[in-house]
């Protein structure tokens, strides 16, 4: 018999993944909603990744961590077992600045998942709902025999 | 010191420590910049908390990115006259082989100058010159 798998398992399935990205915790991204093939992860607003200093937005690269992290992971809701994806590209828009002080949420969805390949769609908005950027992914799925058993076991909770 | 005087103190001095201290997330990363003639060599020295994938382990691909894109933005504010922070307008990027935890390189070349618009092209290296890790381009709206 199978676990039902849930929303909540999800979530913490990406939760302990991101866990292992020391860049992931140092930025303090946080899952925020995971649902089949749906994930919203969070950035808080920090000075350290300002990019402009005479106004106190963050820089590109933050947002460009936050959605690689989040189109990354959200294979996690679309995949029964874990498995690593390499990133092969990412294109990002950016509408408009974020707003200091604020933080930026970033919602990533499975366009389309292949054999060989997952197509991801994310965009990064803050508290107004308003959007801020957009980014557009593909990612390779090398096949989860490329992870450890006991790195998958350990992200999805499996009983050993 | 304001932005404008940091800057024209950088091309002068060739000394880009203040300029990027003026930059937090440069700092946040550790970017580090050195002049070689005309050329800029961008450098990410190794740094436990840029990993990502930990089994490789490899740098975080939005740190690779965020690397290429202040590079782009450094590089262009020393190739204007303007003393103001190019704005990036998108940046699109493609990953040619893990980026290992090791001392990363990046240079930039001014692809196309119009009057509003810069388009920037980014190499990232590691080991060689001749096996990138990751190329990017990204446009900038500029300042007048």
């Amino acid at each position: 018999m199978t676990d039902v798998v849930t929303d909540k398992v999800l979530g913490d399935r990406v939760e302990r993944f991101i866990k292992t990205l020391n860049q992931a915790q140092e930025l303090g991204l946080t899952v925020v909603d995971a649902s089949s093939g749906q994930l919203t992860l969070q950035l808080p607003y920090s000075e350290k990744i300002i990019g402009n200093p005479e106004t106190g937005v963050i820089h590109g690269g933050a947002i460009t961590t936050l959605m690689d992290t989040t189109s990354g992971s959200v294979m996690i809701c679309a995949l029964d077992d874990f498995e690593l994806c390499p990133t092969l590209d990412l294109r990002v828009d950016y509408m408009r600045p974020a707003e200091p002080g604020k933080p930026v949420h970033a919602r990533a969805e499975i366009r389309k998942m292949t054999r060989n390949i997952a197509f991801t769609r994310c965009e990064a908005y803050q508290d107004n709902g308003e959007v801020i950027a957009t980014c557009v992914g593909t990612f390779m799925r090398i096949g989860k025999e490329a992870t450890p058993k006991s790195f998958r076991d350990m992200i999805t909770g499996a009983r050993q | 010191m304001n932005m404008a005087e940091v800057l024209r103190e950088t091309r002068e001095t060739g000394d880009f420590a203040p300029l990027l201290k003026s930059i937090p997330y440069a700092g946040y990363i550790g970017l580090k910049c050195e002049r070689f003639g005309d050329d800029l060599i961008f450098r990410l020295p190794r740094k436990d908390s840029n990993l990502g994938n930990p089994l490789l382990p490899a740098i975080h691909g939005g740190v690779i990115g965020g690397f290429m894109e202040v590079s782009a933005a450094i590089y262009l504010m020393m190739s204007q006259d303007t003393f103001r922070m190019p704005r990036i307008v998108d940046f699109s990027l493609d990953y040619l082989r893990a980026g290992l935890d090791r001392e990363t390189y990046a240079e930039c070349q001014l692809t196309r100058q119009g009057n509003r618009v810069a388009n920037v092209t980014i190499t990232a290296w590691q080991k060689s010159r001749r096996e990138a890790i990751a190329t990017a381009r990204a446009h900038f709206l500029l300042d007048r």
